[in-house]
């Protein structure tokens, strides 16, 4: 292949310049994963139900995010500072729950009360009820919107800050979330990250079934975004992606789409139907920490 | 030899609400706008591919770096200005009426309402103000918004209502939408006593035998039919409610008490406008009072020129007149 080559179709990531990811870095990040999975187990047995695989799947990107990627102070969800994480997905309120306790914006205790009436934690993220909750989510395809509006602010206020949008392979149905796309590449927003969630399931089943939306990758790319794609379930590759971010001020936003499993980290719910909200039984949740555990020692 | 074909006659282009000889000022909401941000930074501009259209321009050309234009887009105007409010800017964000209400609707409930940020809708072609059919006619916006809890709902006048108002709405915490007038906007309300303010309807000329209760362009008929009136000593008294919402419903109840005829104005359907948020409330105050209503019918409206198409729904000046003569008769 000649140097003039274009890159093969096939290529996972756009420009990607592979930093070396410590060996360090990759064992105290699994170690934060496995944190909101016990986090994400304890409020899905407190509420007996909940979104617990999308929660289980998602921990790793999760991990990287906060414990890795996006500007924080522990316990300071109002610094001017921060990196803007926006959970797109209301729904997935659980597990980012278990990641704003890693930063320290909600207490370890307040956990417990995940879904309750009157509690800070409901089972759709509200930016009115919890600390570093940035936006209210649920009703879909709105955060990539608004965190083009909030990349927008920051060029214009001259901030270095980034945000993070967390979406859906779902979402991904949303018109509207196309129409944040291109005005993402169309005003040059180098500070925005996309990152996608791809379970492959849907309220009604598997997205290949509900709307199948063909080449995600392609799409992206098309509308001018740098991609990524990675097993999101791989601390490792998770974090040579977000390594390669581009600073801030530069002209194309990320999209990090991360290929995830549902109920990731406890085996007999990995092998489970897999569904939107998944079923488990009472017993089960003292069964799901054993088996999180024993993975976790490896 | 060939006749030619009878031609149809289309005045279908005018689309101007200021009657022959009025006095107009260029877009005011423009100029106002402009103008404040020369000394308030956090103001911006976005536009869904209309800002030509929308008065939107005239920020635009004056402050480049602080417009955004967010393409044919409504969903992601209304996500973005959300966003950048969050961050402590204030943006006005304009499109149609139509559009920032049918098709945005989710965007300004969740992204902008229930945080209650203070983002500012600008809405072009509120009810009948454009003859291209039901596509622009924002016939039912307010119909539409007043649900939303918190939306500060104005539909000014003229341009004096206008260039009072944007300084309002950005002061104001909370999000606004505004029923825009553009282009050549009648200037009228400079001859009365008038300061707009937010949430307040104000008495502009009193009369002993009917009172009229106006929003929007209606306010503007409704002063030219009263002045008419006085030829065939009917004394009328106009009472000017631009904010829909949070509705003057003190004011509104002191003059109704007064025990004229009453006849509500506004550019809207009859479904969900001024009409019913003053029926409502009142009623629920237990102080219900009969009222006449000149407003659009609950139904798609015709295509063609605006001064034709306000005849045949009732809002020119001269059915006004008749309508009230009508009520005393
Ligand atoms: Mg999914």
């Amino acid at each position: 292949m000649g140097i003039l080559s274009e890159p093969s179709q096939n290529a996972t990531t756009d420009l990607l310049q592979l930093t070396s990811v410590s060996d360090e870095l990759e064992a105290e990040i699994r170690q934060v994963a496995t944190r909101i999975r016990r986090r994400v187990l304890k409020m899905g047995e407190v509420q007996g139900q909940g979104y617990v695989g999308q929660g289980l799947g998602f921990a790793d990107a999760l991990a990287v995010v906060y414990g890795y990627a996006a500007r924080s102070r522990t316990g300071q969800p109002e610094w001017d500072g921060r990196d803007r994480v926006l959970l797109s997905i209301g729904h997935y309120a659980i597990a980012l729950y278990a990641a704003l306790a890693e930063v320290g914006y909600v207490a370890e205790d307040d956990l417990e009360t995940y879904g309750m009436d009157d509690s800070r934690l409901p089972m759709s993220g509200m930016a009115s009820y919890t600390p570093g909750m940035e936006i209210s989510g649920g009703s879909l395809g709105h955060g990539l919107g608004i965190g083009v509006g909030i990349g927008l602010a920051f060029r214009t206020q001259r901030k270095d800050n980034r945000i993070f949008a967390l979406v859906s392979d779902g979402e991904l149905n949303e018109g509207s979330t196309w129409e944040a796309a291109a005005a993402a590449a169309h005003h040059r927003l180098g500070n925005l990250v996309a990152v996608v969630d791809m379970n492959g399931l849907q309220a009604d089943g598997p997205t290949r079934d509900v709307l199948g939306m063909g080449p995600v990758d392609a799409k992206w790319r098309a509308f001018g975004w740098d991609v990524h794609h990675v097993d999101g379930n791989n601390i490792r590759a998770l974090l040579e992606a977000f390594s390669a971010l581009p600073a801030a001020d530069s002209d194309r936003p990320t999209v990090i789409l991360c290929d995830t499993v549902v109920g990731k980290g406890v085996p007999f719910l990995e092998s489970r139907e897999r569904n939107h909200f998944m079923r488990i039984d009472q017993h089960e949740w003292a069964l799901a920490n054993i088996a999180l555990a024993e993975g976790s020692q490896v | 030899m060939n006749t030619p074909a009878p031609r149809l006659t289309t005045s279908a282009m005018i689309a101007s609400i200021a009657e022959e000889g009025q006095a107009t000022r260029k877009a005011p909401f423009g100029q106002a706008l402009a103008d404040l941000a020369d000394g308030r930074t956090d103001i911006v501009g976005l536009s869904a591919d209309l800002a030509k259209y929308t008065d939107m321009h005239i920020f635009r050309d004056r402050h480049p770096d602080r417009f955004f234009q967010m393409g044919m887009a409504e969903q992601v105007l209304l996500g973005a200005a959300a966003g950048m409010a969050e961050e402590g800017l204030v943006p006005f964000a304009s499109t149609y009426s139509v559009f920032a209400t049918r098709r945005a609707y989710d965007f300004l409930a969740l992204d902008i309402a229930e945080p209650n940020l203070n983002v500012n809708i600008v809405g072009a072609l509120p009810g009948l103000t454009t003859g291209y059919g039901p596509s622009h006619q924002a016939t039912e916006d307010i119909a539409i918004l007043r649900g939303i809890p918190g939306l500060v709902i104005i539909d000014p006048c003229d341009a004096v209502d206008i260039e009072q108002a944007v300084p309002a709405m950005v002061a104001h915490p909370g999000p606004t939408y505004l029923r825009l007038l553009r282009g050549a906007v009648p200037v009228v309300l400079d001859e009365y006593d008038y300061t707009f303010e937010m949430g307040k309807a104000k008495l502009l000329r009193d009369g002993g035998d009917v009172l009229f209760i106006s929003s929007g362009l209606m306010t503007m008929r409704a002063l030219e039919a009263a002045r008419r009136l006085e030829a065939d000593r009917i004394n009328v008294a106009v009472l000017h409610s631009p904010t829909i919402k949070p509705l003057d419903l003190a004011t509104i109840a002191t003059e109704v008490a007064k025990g004229r005829p009453v006849v509500v104005l506004e550019n809207h359907s009859i479904v969900g406008g001024l009409t019913e948020a003053i029926a409502s409330g009142l009623a629920l105050r237990k102080t219900p009072v009969p009222l006449h209503s000149i407003s659009l019918p609950d139904a798609f409206l015709d295509a063609g020129a605006l001064p034709t198409l306000h005849d045949r729904y009732g809002l020119s000046v001269t059915k006004v007149m008749e309508r009230v003569k009508g009520i005393l008769a």
